[in-house]
C-alpha cells in the first residue's frame, strides 16, 4: 500500500526575514518542492491613489515618496515630469541635471540594497553591510542638500525644494572614485561566488517573451535579453544627452533571465548610473532652480500618461485634471507590481530556498506593490 | 585526573561528579561566553563595523549581559506543542555536545575520561544531537521548526559518513580510537602531526602527506555541517526558516541550543586539531623542558590545546561571514557525490601507503 500523503500549506510572511516588507507567500509544497505560490498582498496598502485626488497638485509629492520607500527620488521625479507635461511648462537646465544626478545617485542606491539583501537572503550577510556602508554616502550627499535620508520631496514641480550645496559636486565626485572600486569588491565576494552562481544560475529562468507576457519592466526585463530602457527609448528630462550602455542578460553562468542575470543586470547597472553622474557633474550649468516654480498649480483639462526608469522598472503616472488645483485621478503604474505577477509562474517545480532566491532577484519594494 | 582527586578527596563518587562537572565550568560556559563576543567582534570588524562597545572593554561583558536577558526572559512554551518533547529537546541537545567534552584530551593532565573509544564515544554522541533536534522541531508544532528539523537530520546523519570515514583512515594509522594516545603520538615538534604524515620518518610520511591534507579538508568541511555552520547552516537558514528547528524556543531554552552550537564548534575543532594538528602538543618544544619545569607542561599544553582550537573556531567564523549558504539539495550532492567518495578513496590510498 502506497502511503498517504499530503500538500502542506506553508505561509511565508507577512513577518518573515526574507519577504522584503509585508508579503505574503501562499506556498503550496510537497515536501520541499514548491506546487503552487500565491502572493497575498495589502498589507501595507495605504490609498496613495485615493488620496492624490483629495491633494493639490504639490501636495501629492509627499505621497509619492512613500511608494517606493527606497528610491523616493525617482517617484518624485516621475510625478513632477508628468505634471510639467501637464502644464506645458519648461524647467531650467540646472534643474534637468540636478534631477538627473540625483535620481542615478537614488538608483545607485536602491540598486545597493537589492544587491545587498539578494546576499543576505542567500545567507551572504557580509556584503550586505558593505553596501549599506556605502549607500550611507548616497544618504549623506541627500541629507546635506535636501535634509532628508529617505523621503525627500525634493523635487517640486517646475523646480526643487533647495539648490545643491556647494560642496555636493565636489563630494559627489569622491563618492563616485570611491564607489567604483567597490563594485569590483562586491563581484568578488559574492557576484562571482561559487556557492552564489549554484543558488542562483539556472533558476527562476524567465524567458524573454514570457517577461513581455508578464509585462515585466526594468532590470527583470532587460535580464530576459531585451535591451529596453526607457531613458533610451523614450527620453524624458535631459537623458538623450548622455551616454552610457544599457546591460542586460546574458546568460554567463547560466541560461538567459535566470536569476543570476537579473542580480548582474543591476550590478552593471550601478557602473552606468556612476557614468551619468560623473557627464552630468561636468555639464551641470549654473542658475535658479527655483525661478519656473509656478505661483498656482492649476493645469487645464486633460489627462497624461508619462513613464520613468524607476530602478525597478518603467513607473508610470497617469494624471487626469479636471481643471482644478487637485487631480482629479492619479494612477500608478508600479513596476514592482507588476513584477511580482510573475512569482506563481517563476517559482513552480522550485524548491522552498528558491522561493527566496526568485523573491529576492525580482526586487520588489512592498510600499509600491501595495501603494 | 581522576586519581589525582580520589586521593585528594578521598570520595571515589564525588571525584566522578566534580570530574563530570569540571568540563562544563572550567570549559564549555567561559568558552561559549567568550566564543559568542568573539563571533561578533570578528564579524563587526570583517563587515567594517565596531560590534558590542558599551559593555565594559570593546564589549567583553556583552556576553554576559546576554546571559542575565536570557535568563529573565518568560519561558514561553507554545499552546499546540508537545510539552514534554519540547522540554527535553533543549537539554538533549545541550548534554550530547556537553558530553562529547568527556574524552577530549585538553592537555596530558587534564582529561575528563581517557578511554580507550574515545573517537568512537565523540562520533556515537554526537548523532545523539540528531534526536534532540528532531525532537525539538517536532513538539514546536510549527511547519517552519519541523522543516529546519528534517533538514538538520538529513544534513548530519549525511556528513556523518565521511567524518566516520576520514577518522577510520586514521584509526588505521595509529592504531588506537583513544584521543590521548594519538595526542601523544604526535609529540616533539609540528613536523610530527599527522597533517605532515606523522611523527615516523620515511618514505611513507611523505607519501602521506597529500592525502592527510585531503583528508584534514573533507573532515573540516563534513564536520562544518555537523555543527549547521556556514555554508551549512540550512537548518536554520533564517531567511527561508525563520529559525529553523528553534523557532518557537526563547529564553534558557533557546540558550541552551545556542550554548550547545558553540560547545559543537570547539568540539569539532578540537578533534580536527587532535587527530590532524597534534592535539595538546607544543609545535615548538615547551618552556618546561627548557628550564626544568616539569609541571609547567601540562599548562603550556592547555595553552597550544585551546589556541589551535580557538584557531579553528575562528576559521569556522570567517567562512561563516564570507560565503552564502548552499541550498538542501546541494548540500547533499556535495556529500554523497564528493565527500564520500573521495574519503573512501582516500581510505584506501591511506591504507595501502600504510602497508608500504
Amino acid at each position: 500500500m502506497a502511503l498517504k500523503t499530503e500538500e502542506m500549506i506553508l505561509n511565508m510572511g507577512p513577518q518573515h526575514p526574507s519577504t522584503h516588507g509585508v508579503l505574503r507567500l501562499e506556498l503550496e509544497i510537497e515536501g520541499e518542492l514548491i506546487k503552487n505560490v500565491k502572493p497575498h498582498i495589502g498589507y501595507l496598502h495605504r490609498c496613495f491613489e485615493k488620496h492624490a485626488e483629495a491633494m493639490t497638485y504639490p501636495q501629492v509629492i509627499p505621497y509619492t515618496d512613500r511608494m517606493d520607500y527606497l528610491a523616493s527620488m525617482y517617484n518624485n521625479f516621475g510625478y513632477v515630469v508628468a505634471v510639467e507635461k501637464l502644464l506645458g511648462i519648461e524647467v531650467p537646465e540646472r534643474v534637468q541635471y540636478i534631477r538627473v544626478i540625483m535620481g542615478e545617485l537614488q538608483r545607485i542606491a536602491s540598486h545597493q540594497v537589492a544587491i545587498g539583501t539578494y546576499g543576505l537572503d542567500l545567507g551572504a550577510f557580509t556584503p550586505f553591510l558593505y553596501l549599506f556602508r556605502d549607500r550611507e554616502k548616497i544618504l549623506t550627499l541627500f541629507e546635506e542638500t535636501c535634509g532628508a535620508r529617505l523621503l525627500y520631496n525634493y523635487m517640486w514641480v517646475g523646480g526643487l525644494s533647495h539648490d545643491i550645496h556647494p560642496d555636493f559636486i565636489r563630494k559627489t565626485k569622491e563618492f563616485v572614485q570611491y564607489f567604483r572600486p567597490n563594485i569590483q569588491e562586491v563581484n568578488n565576494l559574492l557576484t562571482f561566488n561559487k556557492i552564489f552562481i549554484e543558488r542562483t544560475a539556472n533558476v527562476g529562468i524567465l524567458p524573454l517573451d514570457a517577461a513581455i507576457n508578464f509585462g515585466m519592466t526594468g532590470p527583470n526585463l532587460r535580464a530576459s535579453g531585451l535591451a529596453f530602457d526607457i531613458r533610451k527609448e523614450d527620453p524624458y528630462s535631459i537623458y538623450d544627452r548622455f551616454d552610457f550602455d544599457i546591460p542586460v542578460g546574458k546568460g554567463t553562468v547560466g541560461t538567459v533571465g535566470d536569476c543570476w542575470d537579473r542580480y548582474y543586470v543591476r550590478v552593471l547597472e550601478m557602473e552606468q548610473s556612476l557614468r551619468i553622474i560623473e557627464q552630468a557633474l561636468d555639464q551641470i550649468p549654473e542658475g535658479d532652480v527655483q525661478s519656473a516654480i509656478p505661483k498656482r498649480i492649476k493645469p487645464p483639462k486633460g489627462s497624461v500618461y508619462t513613464r520613468v526608469e524607476n530602478p525597478r522598472g518603467e513607473l508610470g503616472y497617469f494624471i487626469i485634471s479636471d481643471g482644478s488645483t487637485s487631480p482629479f485621478r492619479v494612477k500608478v503604474r508600479a513596476p514592482s507590481f507588476v513584477s511580482l505577477s510573475v512569482m506563481g509562474e517563476l517559482c513552480k517545480g522550485h524548491l522552498v530556498s528558491d522561493v527566496v532566491a526568485i523573491l529576492g532577484s525580482i526586487d520588489i519594494v512592498l510600499g509600491e506593490v501595495d501603494r | 585526573m581522576y586519581e589525582f582527586l580520589t586521593n585528594l578527596i578521598g570520595n571515589e563518587v564525588l571525584a566522578w561528579i566534580i570530574i563530570a562537572a569540571l568540563p562544563l565550568f572550567v570549559v564549555i560556559l567561559p568558552y561559549a561566553l567568550v566564543a559568542i563576543w568573539l563571533e561578533r567582534k570578528v564579524s563587526a570588524h570583517m563587515q567594517d563595523r565596531l560590534g558590542p562597545m558599551i559593555t565594559g572593554w570593546h564589549g567583553w561583558l556583552q556576553s554576559f549581559a546576554d546571559v542575565l536577558k536570557l535568563l529573565q526572559k518568560e519561558d514561553l512554551v507554545p499552546a499546540e506543542a508537545d510539552k514534554k518533547l519540547f522540554n527535553i529537546a533543549p537539554a538533549l541537545v545541550f548534554t550530547a555536545s556537553y558530553a562529547a567534552f568527556a574524552v577530549i584530551p585538553f592537555s596530558s593532565g587534564f582529561i575528563g575520561s581517557g578511554a580507550e573509544i574515545g573517537i568512537f564515544f565523540i562520533l556515537a554522541v554526537s548523532s545523539f544531537a540528531v534526536a534532540g533536534i528532531l525532537m525539538g522541531g517536532w513538539a514546536s508544532n510549527n511547519k517552519y521548526s519541523l522543516i529546519g528539523a528534517m533538514r538538520a537530520v538529513a544534513q548530519i546523519i549525511s556528513y556523518e559518513i565521511p567524518t566516520a570515514l576520514v577518522v577510520l583512515s586514521m584509526v588505521m594509522i595509529t592504531g588506537t580510537l583513544s584521543l590521548e594516545k594519538i595526542s601523544a603520538m604526535q609529540t616533539g615538534y609540528f613536523w610530527n602531526w599527522f597533517i605532515f604524515g606523522g611523527p615516523e620518518w620515511g618514505l611513507t610520511k611523505f607519501l602521506l602527506i597529500p592525502f592527510m591534507l585531503v583528508g584534514f579538508l573533507i573532515l573540516y568541511m563534513s564536520t562544518l555541517a555537523e555543527v549547521n555552520r556556514t555554508p551549512f547552516d540550512i537548518p536554520e537558514a533564517e531567511s527561508e526558516l525563520v529559525g529553523g528547528y528553534h523557532t518557537e524556543y526563547s529564553g534558557m531554552k533557546f540558550a541552551m541550543f545556542f550554548l550547545a552550537e558553540y560547545a559543537n564548534m570547539f568540539a569539532v575543532s578540537a578533534i580536527v586539531s587532535i587527530i590532524f594538528f597534534g592535539g595538546y602538543q607544543s609545535p615548538v618544544g615547551y618552556l618546561g623542558d627548557l628550564f626544568g619545569v616539569s609541571w609547567l607542561i601540562p599548562f603550556e599544553q592547555l595553552f597550544w590545546f585551546v589556541a589551535k582550537g580557538l584557531f579553528f573556531v575562528f576559521v569556522q567564523m570567517w567562512l561563516r561571514w564570507t560565503l552564502p549558504r548552499l541550498r538542501v539539495d546541494q548540500l547533499m550532492n556535495l556529500c554523497w557525490k564528493y565527500l564520500i567518495p573521495y574519503s573512501i578513496a582516500n581510505l584506501i590510498i591511506i591504507g595501502l601507503i600504510s602497508l608500504i
